[in-house]
């Protein structure tokens, strides 16, 4: 009851969606639609337990006294806020009070701009530690960033007019082969286990007992 | 009014993340986690106006062309949310059983479609075109394709043939890797640039 319901449900669901792609009848596709909301419908409700989750989780935390618990506060009011500016105030930047516009334009998204330029100063001191240029692989790796990162900017047309073209070169050519070998590899990879888990064999998504 | 306390707050924040590169501290912390909790009611609402809002509430019976079988998702969706209490939380399975049936389902014909058929389709190209650096390309393409995939390859010994094969793919995949990190670098160092624009130009005026 508690694992062979949810295994029956799964394999009908995924023999359902593999099927449909080959019975073009009105009304299979019509069940699909429906279905496929319906996935989308439940992915929405799994927000709100992520939600509850962390609610939970957090206000241990600060109950407790627990590490950074006064950040955990913090975190807990930008949620709220957050979320009920959104849901009861709307989200539109033409109502009278966007204050979750506001907190959009001047929190999420310079943080998450700031964070992504963080990263530049990591990878260029990991490169800097790990690219040595010791065999011919690391020769390749090495030689490829140096010409697609020069090439990239006006400095590499300064070098050499024909840099950038190379560049390009690289990244349509060379590039898109390693990319490619690896993509067929991964869709074979994600068709398997598609396979294994509407079959049954692969049930770790269920949990224990 | 506005405007200019949206620029500040913003440069403030910026600040914060900055700061990271000294090195941890209680100002990034800060950010940090107004970030966490700003980006997960951010993402809660766009599920709530997106999905429930159109595929929920805009079609419950007693909506204009609404139907009965919209309670099935919601008390699917309902059923979810047993997980929060342990005795009960088993009935959670159910609507994951659906999700994961669905996208299992999906994702086999989007991974064949999409990505297997498409990409070696796209891999039968002519290897004699009318500009060279066409025609070395597409030997780079086709081959190296086929080396990597060869690399991948574990169900015999990388020896002999196969072994020189997997080598030159190891180098095809060297060099992807070697194109992807510099774009990888460049399009960071972009948004670096940037936010440094951000500060110095509409927060400081200085440019």
């Amino acid at each position: 009851m508690k694992r062979e319901i949810p295994l029956a449900i799964t394999a009908i669901f995924g023999i359902f969606m593999v099927a449909q792609l080959f019975i073009p009848h009105y009304l299979v596709q019509d069940i699909s639609g429906r279905l496929q909301d319906w996935a989308v419908v439940i992915v929405a409700f799994a927000y709100i337990l992520g939600v509850a989750n962390i609610i939970k989780i957090n206000s241990g935390v600060i109950c407790r006294r627990g590490q950074d618990w006064e950040y955990k506060i913090v975190m807990l009011i930008a949620l709220v806020i957050m979320m009920l500016s959104g849901i009861l105030l709307g989200k539109d930047p033409d109502d009278s009070l966007p204050i979750f516009d506001f907190m959009y334009n001047s929190m999420y998204v310079p943080m998450q701009s700031t964070m992504f330029a963080l990263l530049a100063f990591f990878i260029a001191s990991a490169a800097f530690r790990a690219f040595r240029a010791r065999t011919t692989e690391a020769i390749l790796l090495l030689v490829t960033a140096t010409i697609v990162m020069i090439g990239r900017v006006s400095l590499g047309e300064f070098i050499w007019e024909r840099l950038p073209d190379i560049t390009e070169w690289i990244m349509n050519y060379p590039n898109n082969a390693g990319k490619r070998g690896i993509k067929i590899g991964a869709s074979l990879g994600a068709i398997s286990i598609g396979l294994k888990v509407i079959l049954g064999i692969e049930k770790s998504y269920l949990g224990g007992d | 009014m506005l405007e200019i306390l949206i620029t500040w707050i913003a440069a403030f924040f910026t600040l914060c993340i900055f700061s990271f590169l000294y090195k941890d501290n209680p100002i990034y912390k800060f950010a940090e986690h107004v970030f966490v909790g700003v980006s997960f009611g951010y993402g809660f609402v766009l599920q709530y106006y997106n999905v429930f809002l159109p595929n929920v509430w805009n079609r419950m019976p007693w909506e204009d062309g609404g139907s009965l079988f919209t309670l099935i998702p919601l008390i699917l969706g309902l059923l979810m949310l047993t997980r929060i209490f342990p005795d009960i939380g088993w009935i959670s399975r159910w609507p994951l059983a659906v999700m994961i049936g669905s996208y299992a389902g999906l994702q086999i014909i989007g991974n064949a479609q999409g990505d297997l058929i498409e990409q070696v389709r796209a891999n039968f190209l002519p290897l004699w075109t009318d500009t060279f650096s066409e025609t070395i390309g597409n030997w780079f393409l086709v081959f190296g394709t086929i080396t990597t995939l060869v690399f991948f390859f574990f169900s015999k010994e990388h020896k002999g043939v196969i072994g020189h094969t997997a080598r030159v793919g190891i180098w095809v995949l060297m060099i992807s890797f070697g194109a992807s990190f510099g774009y990888t670098v460049m399009a960071r160092v972009s948004l670096l640039i940037g936010r440094l624009q951000f500060l110095l130009e509409d927060c400081l005026h200085l440019m």
